[in-house]
């Protein structure tokens, strides 16, 4: 509080009283009616039964964990392995997604900080850029064409006899796993660039110059310098891709089901809100504990994400 | 016979083979062609831009020469990258790791080499005893003064023992007691090691202090390579001559030339003086005599002229006065003769003139701008 009193004086004191108001006002805004309202909310109807409308307020209507509780277990005391496993296994998939965009982005972010000088970087910047002009549906839409039985990966993949029936990408989650991934790019990437633009590329050339091979030089020079770029994009790209709707429903298999799409069947399929709240909540707390796990692990603190 | 080792005198010297470096159309080094000697210190020494850094970095294997070959201990090392030579860099703002502790850095090019963490500890303790900052190896980069990281970034550089150290201006960022201490200090270890230290500079006391030999460097082109007396006694171009110290240039026409000395028509009377780079001229050919500060003596009898003394800075053991002799602003140093002796003030006739020898006639052209 005291630094945010602060960092307000210096504002006001800057930019002037009605700056700093207009700041002051737009982030309280912010923060209460488009994050802190809703989430409460959430959390109000995660701990309500899912009442006909003319019993709400009544004495029936009082708080419980009943819906936290089916989420753990079934009617009948046992696990619920179902909606278990399935929030397994969509962190277990975010996670990889997370690590697939690492591998890709780290290469791309260096020669974006690095190596692209004048136009080269502009394309590049702006090849990244422009997809995302296109909707997200449309975006998950095309992969399902492209891997599609009549797909373009089939097509040239029977015609230069790699194999020779169609594969089902779409159930071999496949095509799941590459709309992800693309999805979020960008938000690994930014960051990424923004950390490892900051090195000062002497010190590359030093460590080669003292014989370091490439891969030493990006383990020891690099690499410790992007970390908390890293982080910052693993932990927005992890969180949307858990959180991800359409590229599942769109691209996932018939058999796989995203945690996302359980939350959207008990919401709309089941009318059943605070029974989907609930779920809500789960999928978040289980979320933000995974990422401080993860910063613990790489020794990252959040004011170096901040960055 | 007696045995020479190999191992015991490495070949430390490095050749540049008609050497030139060009980005596109822009000519940045111009047919550099000497031999810096095993053990020397030898000097680039030029005004920011003219291509230095371009001619170390061709040097350390970051670029490859457009034109000729670097050859080091008589090696052609085309297509050798920088981790495979013999060399190691200094750069100019010495990149050192941020994120490592001082040991770590120093430490580094032993680490590459797969030298395990105890043997690394113990040569790194003793590299910091050499640039006398023992216990300082877990303290962090940023936590050291500039010439402290100096200091770590030598020592880091010979920690693997290279034959031929290479210095990128390492002293412009430090301030003028701490540089000059430097200096010698530099020198030192240079002496101890027996490295070959190439180093570039476009401080012109740090070149002539230090080294062996220098070569002065303009727009791409080494104008002139020897030893700091040389450079400095000897120029062979108007550029080396008015880059290199303080220098008064007379433009005239030459009315005769006998072996080395020349007399020079001025507007201020003519004068005799030594040609410069062995040269020859015809009567009649425009050219420059440059004669130092310190060689305009007051009341030298051969090569005389009158001047009118214009201003004083007086700087201590030096007095510098400057006086007009016709449309001529002159520099004359003089050494202060305390109160014993005066200079003069503002608008006395000075009786002025110097040694013929200690002048040097040269062909007109570029002239180093001042600072
Ligand atoms: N990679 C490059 N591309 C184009 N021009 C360059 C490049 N590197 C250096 N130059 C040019 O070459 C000239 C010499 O540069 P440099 O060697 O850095 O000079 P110095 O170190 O003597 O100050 C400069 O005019 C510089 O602009
Ligand atoms: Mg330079």
């Amino acid at each position: 509080m005291k630094h945010l009193t602060q960092a307000y004086r210096a504002l006001a004191n800057r930019h002037g009283l009605g700056a700093a108001l207009f700041v002051a006002i737009a982030v309280t805004l912010w923060v209460v009616v488009f994050i802190t309202l809703p989430q409460l909310s959430m959390l109000d109807y995660s701990f309500r039964f899912n009442l006909p409308a003319d019993q709400i307020g009544t004495d029936a209507d009082h708080y419980t964990l009943s819906n936290f509780h089916s989420f753990f277990f079934n009617a009948d005391g046992s696990l619920n392995t179902l909606d278990l496993v399935i929030l397994g296994r969509t962190l277990l998939a975010a996670a990889i997604v997370t690590l697939i965009d690492v591998l890709i982005c780290y290469p791309i972010a260096y020669i974006l900080a690095h190596g692209a000088k004048g136009v080269a970087a502009r394309l590049m910047v702006i090849g990244l850029i422009l997809p995302y002009w296109i909707n997200e549906i449309l975006r998950a839409f095309a992969f399902r064409v492209l891997f599609g039985a009549t797909g373009v990966v089939n097509t040239v993949g029977m015609q230069m006899g790699l194999w020779d029936v169609p594969v089902d990408f779409i159930r071999a989650d496949v095509a799941l796993y590459f709309g992800l991934s693309y999805a979020y790019i960008l938000l690994m990437i930014f960051p990424m660039y923004n950390a490892i633009e900051a090195l000062d590329h002497t010190q590359v050339e030093a460590a080669r110059d003292m014989g370091a091979p490439l891969w030493r030089v990006h383990w020891r020079v690099v690499l410790p310098i992007a970390k908390p770029g890293i982080v910052s994009g693993a932990t927005m790209v992890f969180m949307l891709t858990a959180g991800a709707l359409a590229a599942p429903q769109i691209l996932g298999g018939p058999s796989n089901l995203w945690f996302t799409q359980v939350i959207y069947q008990w919401f709309n399929e089941s009318s059943n809100w605070p029974r989907g709240s609930a779920y809500a909540v789960v999928l978040l707390l289980t979320c933000i504990s995974f990422v401080l796990l993860m910063m613990r692990v790489f020794k990252v603190s959040v004011g170096e994400i901040g960055k | 016979m007696p045995e020479t080792s190999p191992v015991n005198s490495p070949d430390r010297s490095v050749l540049l083979d008609h050497v030139s470096i060009r980005f596109g159309n822009f000519t940045a080094v111009d047919n550099a062609n000497l031999k810096i000697n095993s053990g020397e210190f030898f000097s680039f020494l030029g005004p920011s831009g003219c291509g230095k850094t371009t001619l170390l970095r061709c040097i350390s294997g970051f670029s490859d020469p457009t034109e000729g070959r670097v050859l080091i201990g008589a090696k052609d090392m085309k297509g050798v990258g920088p981790n495979k030579r013999p060399t190691a860099l200094i750069f100019q703002h010495l990149a050192l790791f941020p994120l490592m502790s001082v040991a770590d850095n120093i430490a580094f090019p032993l680490e590459v080499r797969g030298v395990s963490k105890k043997e690394r500890r113990r040569k790194a303790e003793e590299l910091l005893d050499m640039i006398a900052l023992p216990g300082i190896g877990d303290k962090k980069v940023s936590e050291l003064s500039g010439g402290q990281k100096q200091r770590v970034a030598i020592a880091r550089a010979l920690a693997v023992q290279p034959d031929i150290l290479l210095l990128d201006e390492p002293l412009s960022a430090l301030d003028l007691k701490l540089r000059q201490h430097m200096r010698t200090e530099l020198r030192a270890i240079q002496q101890q090691v027996g490295v070959t230290f190439i180093y570039i500079t476009h401080d012109q006391g740090e070149a002539l202090t230090m080294s062996d030999r220098v070569a002065v460097m303009s727009k791409g082109v080494i104008e002139q390579v020897g030893a700091p007396d040389q450079i400095y006694n000897r120029p062979r171009s108007s550029f080396v001559a008015s880059f290199v110290g303080e220098n008064n240039a007379l433009k005239g026409v030459v009315k005769r030339q006998s072996e080395d000395m020349a007399a020079l028509e001025t507007p201020m009377g003519t004068f005799e003086a030594r040609v410069g780079g062995g040269r020859k001229y015809k009567p009649g050919d425009e050219a420059l005599l440059f004669v130092r500060p310190e060689q305009l003596v007051p009341g030298q009898a051969e090569n005389a002229f009158q001047a009118t003394l214009s201003r004083q800075e007086f700087e201590g053991a030096t007095n510098h006065v400057f006086a007009r002799a016709g449309d001529t602003e002159l520099r004359v140093s003089m050494v202060n003769a305390g109160l014993a002796g005066s200079v003069g003030s503002k608008g006395d006739t000075l009786s002025l003139g110097f040694a013929p020898m200690n002048a040097t006639i040269l062909p007109v052209g570029q002239i180093a701008s001042e600072a």
